[in-house]
């Protein structure tokens, strides 16, 4: 029954539809991978009985005669940033260890809904700050990826990086993520799989722990394009209680999905063109251009000017919005209280939040609140903003010109774990490439272009306009049924 | 711009963060690396742009003016309301004495 785990959405839901398999024996298949794979550290805890729980109700409705979810039979892994009733959610810190909500997010909820079964709760850096998962408080996740040669742990990339992880070594057939800087889109391409970004205000964000509210958006995360749109239908969708929410019907994004570009302009910024980016990533770009013209598009330059501007606006304004999202943790009302003896109120909010953020969450907390401090606040902030003003007017400007914009995901392949700690700077580094399409809040997504000459994987990305997540999952099926990847990594845990 | 050791302590301060002597001497560079870096943003000229507020046009909704209209979100539950915290005394969040 070991193939099961071999499965997507799309194969696993059409097979448990069709009897060729219960969802009994595809949770207990997953569950089984789960358990043998704790070398990964991929998840936070597991949850094999609700897998199974969620399992046997579609096979009840299924006997039945009942119609079954979009998802059903589909066991996931869920970023442990989405709030799950009665399960630990902990954003991968100690402050919010031992939380059990009294509710579930908006999102998991839909994906119960549509009968899906959760395998676990997924490792992440930790309040999904950072690039490598390297900040959990719960350990690294390793990818399962190796360079060829060497038996160094990889970075599965981050913040997803338990969901990317996961899903590479075929411990889960699809995850949630969450992407606020390129948290779905790198750690997809480190790890030779699919993620999807959609335009900000499809997936509520309500239930989901807040990093950088006008950043945050979810998105799904499986082996190929198909299943991401079926997952992202299931995940979409208007919510009263997120005053962000998208009030717009959801596409059938699998049911229009098409591989024929015929008429699609795709734009090739030529700003991206950086220093630092690796010869192969530039290579796999080429490649990438010459497969969506076989699919029939056009390909054009076009201009993005303020793209180097993104990344320094990003890491002013997602930490004046984290110091500021993060300032309910305070040792009162949920996880972690710190009282020394004798400490008075303000004491312990110190104590609390020293002993329970890491130090890359200090280090945003303190820059958010320097930049948002008295004297501070127009020269970084509202300089910032209105940077992003500007990288979301280049996005404007250029889709006079084209339909969808073709670049690298990143702008190297995974490194390994504790290759990029000496200096934080470098390590913001790698979400270059992602950083505009989310100030723009526009919809993107990584899919697999190939291996590069270590074995790993890199990642092609697609950002499309507004509303246009149709059109990034059509170029982004060109591109895997172009590239045919299918590449996994050697077992080793 | 560049922060001093006495400047992070302040922020730290203002952010609830209580950190030691060693853990300041290490911020202080690894901030200053930072905020040299964002410093690049004062050459773009914006003289002619409005700060973003909602990255895609939206409208803010109002809801009807019913008590508890969605009881997820309403009252009526302390009970889970202080289920997670780390004192909960007589259906209240209990702190530290504020008030001699």
């Amino acid at each position: 029954m070991t193939e099961l785990t071999n499965l997507g959405v799309k194969a696993i839901r059409d097979g448990v539809a069709t009897g060729d398999f219960t969802a009994r024996e595809v949770a207990e298949s997953f569950n089984a991978a789960v358990a043998e794979a704790a070398e990964l550290n991929a998840f936070i805890v597991t949850t094999p009985d609700h897998a199974l729980a969620a399992a046997d109700a579609v096979d009840a409705k299924r006997a039945k005669g009942e119609q079954l979810g979009r998802m059903a039979g589909v066991p996931i892994g869920m970023k442990d940033l989405f709030a799950t009733r009665g399960v630990q959610t902990t954003a991968a810190s100690h402050i919010l260890e031992g939380f059990v909500p009294e509710y579930e997010s908006t999102v998991s909820q839909k994906l119960w809904d549509a009968g899906c079964g959760m395998l676990g709760k997924l490792n992440l850096d930790q309040f999904a700050m950072g690039s490598s998962n390297e900040t959990s408080y719960f350990g690294n996740v390793s990818s399962p990826w190796r360079k060829a040669g060497t038996n160094a742990a990889m970075s599965p990339g981050g913040s997803s990086g338990g969901s990317s992880a996961a899903i590479a070594a075929r411990i889960a057939p699809a995850a949630t993520g969450t992407d606020t800087g390129g948290s779905i889109r790198q750690p997809a391409a480190f790890t030779g799989i699919t993620g999807i970004k959609p335009t900000y205000g499809r997936c509520s964000r309500w239930g989901v722990v807040a990093f950088a509210s006008s950043l945050d958006q979810a998105g799904p995360m499986a082996r190929s394009v198909e299943d991401c749109a079926i997952m992202l239908g299931a995940m979409a969708g208007f919510d009263p209680k997120d005053a962000t929410s998208l009030d717009l019907p959801v596409p059938d994004w699998e049911a229009a999905l098409s591989a024929d570009l015929k008429g699609k302009r795709i734009g090739i910024p030529r700003e991206y063109r950086m220093e630092g980016t690796d010869a192969e990533i530039q290579e796999s770009w080429e490649q990438g251009k010459a497969w969506l013209r076989d699919a029939g598009a056009e390909i054009v330059d076009v201009s993005l000017p303020h793209t180097k501007y993104a990344l320094p606006a990003y890491y002013i304004i997602a930490p004046a919005e984290a110091s500021s999202n993060l300032a309910r943790y305070d040792g009162v009302r949920y996880g972690l209280r710190d009282l020394p003896e004798g400490a008075n109120l303000q004491d312990m909010y110190a104590a609390t939040r020293a002993a329970g953020f890491g130090d890359e969450v200090k280090r945003r907390v303190l820059i958010g609140t320097y930049v948002l401090s008295a004297g501070f606040y127009d020269a970084y902030y509202t300089q910032a903003q209105k940077v992003r003003t500007l990288v979301a007017q280049d996005f404007e400007r250029a889709w006079g010109s084209c339909d969808l914009i073709l670049a690298p995901t990143t702008p190297t392949a995974s490194f390994p774990l504790g290759s990029l700690n000496e200096d934080p700077l470098t390590m913001y580094l790698n979400d270059v490439f992602a950083v505009p399409a989310s100030l723009a809040g526009l919809p993107a997504m990584s899919v697999p272009a190939g291996l590069n000459a270590d074995g790993l994987p890199l990642g092609l990305q697609l950002v499309g306009k507004p509303f246009d997540e149709q059109s990034v999952l059509d170029a982004g099926l060109a591109i895997q049924q172009c590239s045919g990847f299918d590449a996994a990594p050697q077992r080793w845990w | 711009m560049s922060v001093t050791r006495e400047e992070v302590a302040k922020i730290a301060s203002l952010a609830r963060i209580r950190m030691e002597a060693g853990e300041l001497e290490r911020m202080v560079p690894e901030l200053n690396n930072i905020l040299n870096w964002v410093e690049q943003l004062g050459e773009v000229d914006t003289s002619a742009v409005e700060p973003m507020t909602a990255v895609i046009p939206n409208t803010l909704r109002l809801r009807d003016d019913v008590v508890d209209a969605d009881p997820r979100t309403g009252g009526g539950r302390r009970a889970d309301v202080l289920a997670n915290a780390p004192a909960a005394e007589h259906g209240f969040f209990g702190v530290p004495k504020v008030i001699e």
